[in-house]
């Protein structure tokens, strides 16, 4: 049996890389997409004015995109370095997904964002508005293929266990493709990505309209943000809403988490609004509770329970039993593949196998348990529900924010034409919270799901490599070290783009460099040549 | 569904496609890995440093999918290599990680500022990230035909030898740097012959030429005498029970040996084979004096060099893919470490939709980019976006 410090440890790397990572991509899917209305506003309008803002607005996208593919790469390869006996059980369907993403979206986008920076003057307007097109496509079809395989794992459809390759074969792609919940979190995933580059795009303009500086990009940029941005909120909103009605039919432990729903109440459940989730004594404290509404998010209906956790747990323990069949069958396959008898045992059981796997964190073999054994693992079912609990209720707060600002911004600037100094303030203040939003959103999905690496299928310690800690902790010294500089060398850069405004974020030439004032010849036309600027 | 091709088939298919990866990403990302090796060394003023960034600029982001690419691709059809390798090799993909992080930041952040100790740093950066793995992926190489310190327990789950340090001592073993340096030099030569078609007539472009020879003449003598190792020195792995292609992939049913001189068997059995180390002797041979010459033809023998070198590994190593040093029955071969019948066809319709798209698309970038990179475009002429 592998390390329980070694998987406790891999998960924490895997999280600060992954969360790390995440910190850019919702910024490059959103801004992309901007980028694109934005040069079309120029390619269908031929004002320079919007190349300015495009060009603007591409060079903060390529400041944090660098960054995005930079930690991408530790991403794809760390499900070999650290999480090796997983890459094994589950390659065959798990790494078809990432292959594919690279095939269909990395090399478009990667090869595109070099043209979309350096082919300004080398391409015909339509024709580089396609590259910036092909760009936002190919690292939203990145999103579409990392979730689908994310998906697979929170909900492991059309595959099956082969005993004489000891892993997890396809047994149909369509199913892992079309995977309900892989649909519904690329959606609400995406629409995340997109609050976010609203969120800072309204952000960085509030700030310039509070110093009367770019005026005229400003108020355009936050005629595009608002707008999009509502979209864009409303469809987190509806598909968030989708996500938990998922886990209501999939992940009832997720949902029982995000609830902090102990016991099974009778339809339809009240929802929690607040309340202070304790796991030893199996109570939510201090609980403010809405009548109905948890029962008509979780099952749409008004007469199906939605299960607690103490239900959960009791109908656990009869499937870790089934497991521990079902492993025996499997063992004794191993041993004589013609074993007819086995065979059939185990084609009986085979679905709850990962549930006896449960049992090898506390035994080495699940057939010696015991039953205070099985009662642990049974236990051990249970995520941690404080954390699921709070994070839900931080996004979702943070979702209903945001559709109010940019519902406000848009009134403000097309219908009153004027805004107000609170509610710039208020906009620039808000910014840091969509990448709180988001990172709580991984929080739920993924500590929600423990202890499953793949739910109900392989179990998380059992996915680890077999590492030494001394390895796993000098690779997350060293992931730190270099995250951490480069994450304030970014911002550095990131907010002195930002005071320089327009044309100023440029590159700079050094001694001779051909021309001497880059940031003079690219500095703003007149300003009063500008209708919004007055 | 009736699968048209058979599962032995689609294993071979899927060797070869590993190849067709490999060879993608040495060709491509080689050159952006070479050019950054020399970078401190054919520049050193500002101005020509930012020449040879924006040499390569706008599409190594591109290339470098290739790398990604082989990763996903391992991942999906041969789910035990990908798992065993890199777990294996727990550091020292680490540090190839660590230096690769380093380039993509490398570019864009390097001229943001106008200050000499900043751009400096980061030019050693972008150094380190052209060097450091070209210098591992060889080191990598070497030892997967040295063999590697696994195994695996009957349920697949894999361990290896060697502790942090231990581990990643282990693998410096003189054949092993051997490969390390050649990988460096060839790319070294394949970055100049870049320079040579990127740069316009000048000291960068000499410079970076008169190195470029050097390193196809060192290319030459360390494949050589990586040749002669193989036959004096280096162990090689046969399979001595019978194989069943179609067999469901499962390494521990299978009896291996250890032979000397074994790599060198495949030549014996199949000349065609000869092919592959005749390139790669010659494809430097030529380099050398079309760098000495400053010709662009440079690249057209670097290319040759590298892909025979790599098509030397493979044709060696063949059927084997990371043979086991420690417990050679868990050595991973082409026969029983693939994924399954349906993964294999099913991506190989992907790679066949996808890559010729992918070549055409690459191909109209560098039809619109094409042509020596100017002082004037390097240096922030169109409003700033070059590096
Ligand atoms: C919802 C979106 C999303 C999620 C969950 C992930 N990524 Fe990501 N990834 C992107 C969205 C994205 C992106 C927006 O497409 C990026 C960010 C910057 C970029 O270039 O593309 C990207 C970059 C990126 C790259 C660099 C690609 C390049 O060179 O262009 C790799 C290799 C990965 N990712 C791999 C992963 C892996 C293995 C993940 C899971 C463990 C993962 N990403 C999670
Ligand atoms: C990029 C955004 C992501 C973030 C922020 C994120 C967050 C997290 C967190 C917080 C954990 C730790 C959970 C725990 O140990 O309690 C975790 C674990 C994990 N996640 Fe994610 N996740 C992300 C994307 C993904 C994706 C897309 C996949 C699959 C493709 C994935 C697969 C895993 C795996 C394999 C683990 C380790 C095993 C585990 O502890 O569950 N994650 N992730
Ligand atoms: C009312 C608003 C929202 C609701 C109802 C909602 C609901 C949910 C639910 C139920 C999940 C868990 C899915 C799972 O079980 O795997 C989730 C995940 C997530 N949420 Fe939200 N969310 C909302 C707002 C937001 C906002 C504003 C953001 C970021 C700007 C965000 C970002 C995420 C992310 C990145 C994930 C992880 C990926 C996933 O599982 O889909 N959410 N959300």
């Amino acid at each position: 049996m592998p390390d329980l410090l070694v998987a406790d440890l891999s998960r924490w790397q895997f999280a600060l890389t992954a969360m790390y990572h995440f910190l850019f991509v919702p910024l490059t899917l959103g801004l992309s997409m901007m980028l694109v209305i934005m040069e079309g506003a120029y390619v269908m309008t031929g004002k320079e004015v919007w190349k300015k803002i495009t060009k603007f607005w591409a060079t903060l996208f390529g400041i944090n995109f660098v960054l995005g593919v930079a930690t991408g790469i530790t991403m794809e390869f760390e499900f070999g370095t650290n999480w090796a006996y997983y890459s094994h059980y589950v390659g065959d369907i798990f790494g078809a997904p990432l292959a594919i993403e690279g095939l269909m979206a990395f090399f478009l986008e990667a090869t595109m964002v070099g043209l979309m920076f350096f082919g300004w003057d080398k391409l015909s307007r339509p024709a580089h508005w396609m590259v910036t097109f092909l760009v936002a496509l190919g690292s939203n079809l990145s999103a579409l293929w990392i979730l689908i395989a994310n998906g697979w794992m929170q909900h492991p459809v059309g595959s099956a266990f082969n005993p004489e390759t000891m892993r997890m074969e396809v047994n149909n792609f369509m199913e892992v493709l079309f995977n309900p919940v892989a649909q519904a979190k690329f959606v609400h995933t995406v629409s995340a990505g997109y609050v976010t580059a609203a969120a800072f795009v309204l952000a960085v303009s509030a700030w310039y309209l509070l110093r009367g500086r770019h005026v005229g990009l400003a108020k355009r940029s936050i005629m595009v943000a608002s707008s999009f941005g509502i979209l864009s909120a409303a469809s987190v909103i509806v598909l968030g809403d989708e996500s938990g009605y998922i886990d209501g039919e999939n992940q009832k432990f997720k949902l029982a988490a995000m609830e902090a729903m102990w016991e099974t109440e009778e339809a339809p459940a009240s929802f929690t609004l607040v309340g202070w989730p304790d796991r030893e004594a199996r109570e939510t404290h201090f609980a403010v509770e809405i009548p109905y509404v948890l029962g008509l998010i979780a099952t749409r209906s008004l007469d199906k329970e939605v299960e607690g956790i103490e239900d959960l747990v009791d109908q656990a323990r009869a499937r870790i039993v089934n497991g521990i069949a079902a492993y025996d069958a499997l063992q004794r396959i191993r041993e004589n593949p013609d074993d007819a008898a086995a065979q059939e045992a185990f084609a009986a059981t085979r679905t709850d196998l990962g549930h006896g796997l449960l049992l090898t964190r506390y035994v080495e073999d699940p057939r010696d348990a015991t039953q205070a054994h099985i009662e642990a693992a049974a236990d051990g079912l249970v995520p941690n529900v404080a954390l699921t609990f709070w994070g839900f209720r931080f996004m979702v707060g943070i979702g209903f924010l945001f559709l109010a600002i940019f519902a406000l911004g848009f009134y403000f600037m097309n219908i009153r034409r004027n805004i107000p100094k609170w509610y710039l303030r208020g906009a620039v203040l808000a910014a840091p919270l969509p990448w709180i939003a988001a990172e709580f959103g991984w929080i739920v999905a993924e500590v929600g799901r423990q202890p499953w690496i793949i739910d109900g299928v392989l179990p998380t310690h059992l996915g680890v490599s077999s590492l030494s800690a001394a390895q796993v902790i000098t690779t997350m010294v060293g992931f730190t070290a270099i995250y951490g500089l480069l994450l304030f060398i970014e911002m550095k850069l990131m907010l002195r783009a930002i005071r320089l405004g327009p044309g100023g974020g440029a590159v700079v030439p050094l001694d001779g460099g051909g021309i001497s004032d880059a940031i003079g010849i690219a500095r703003p036309a007149a300003p009063h040549a500008d209708p919004f600027d007055k | 569904m009736e699968i048209p091709l058979d599962f032995g088939t689609l294993k071979v298919i899927w060797w070869g496609l590993l190849g067709i990866l490999l060879l993608g990403f040495a060709l491509t990302d080689g050159y952006d890995l070479g050019v950054a090796s020399l970078l401190p060394f054919v520049a050193r003023r500002d101005e020509e440093r930012r020449l040879v960034i924006n040499s390569i600029g706008p599409m190594w982001e591109g290339h470098q999918v290739w790398f990604i690419l082989g990763g996903g691709a391992i991942f999906a059809a041969w789910p035990l290599v990908y798992a065993v390798s890199f777990s294996g090799f727990y550091i020292a993909m680490f540090v190839v990680l660590a230096a690769l992080i380093l380039r993509p930041v490398g570019f864009k952040y390097r001229s943001k500022l106008e200050d000499r100790a900043w751009r400096s740093r980061w030019d050693w950066a972008l150094f380190i990230g052209g060097f450091v793995p070209a210098l591992i992926f060889g080191v990598a190489v070497g030892n997967a035909m040295l063999g590697v310190p696994f195994q695996l327990d009957p349920t697949m789950r894999m361990s290896y030898e060697g502790g942090l340090f231990t581990g990643f001592i282990a693998l410096l073993r003189p054949f092993a740097l051997v490969a390390g340096l050649l990988s460096v030099s060839m790319l070294v030569m394949h970055g100049a012959g870049w320079l040579v078609i990127k740069l316009e007539k000048g000291i960068v472009r000499d410079r970076a030429a008169a190195l470029g020879a050097w390193a196809a003449l060192a290319s030459l003598v360390l494949f050589a005498a990586g040749g002669v190792l193989l036959y004096l020195n280096v162990d090689g792995y046969t399979i001595t029970s019978e194989v069943d292609m179609q067999a469901l992939p499962n390494p521990l049913r299978k009896e291996v040996e250890i032979v000397p001189a074994g790599w060198l068997a495949n030549y014996g059995r199949f000349p065609w084979m000869l092919i592959a180390p005749a390139l790669g002797l010659a494809g430097p041979l030529v380099a050398f004096f079309a760098l000495r010459a400053r010709s662009e033809m440079a690249m057209v023998g670097s290319a040759a060099g590298v892909s025979g070198v790599i098509l030397s590994v493979g044709a060696s190593m063949f059927p084997f893919i990371l043979p086991s040093s420690l417990d050679p029955q868990s050595s991973l071969t082409v026969w029983d470490s693939s994924s399954s019948h349906f993964t294999l066809f099913f991506m190989l319709v992907m790679v066949t939709i996808f890559v010729p798209m992918i070549l055409y698309y690459t191909a109209w970038v560098y039809k619109v980019l094409w042509g020596r990179v100017t002082t004037e475009e390097a240096t922030g002429a169109d409003g700033g976006h070059a590096y």
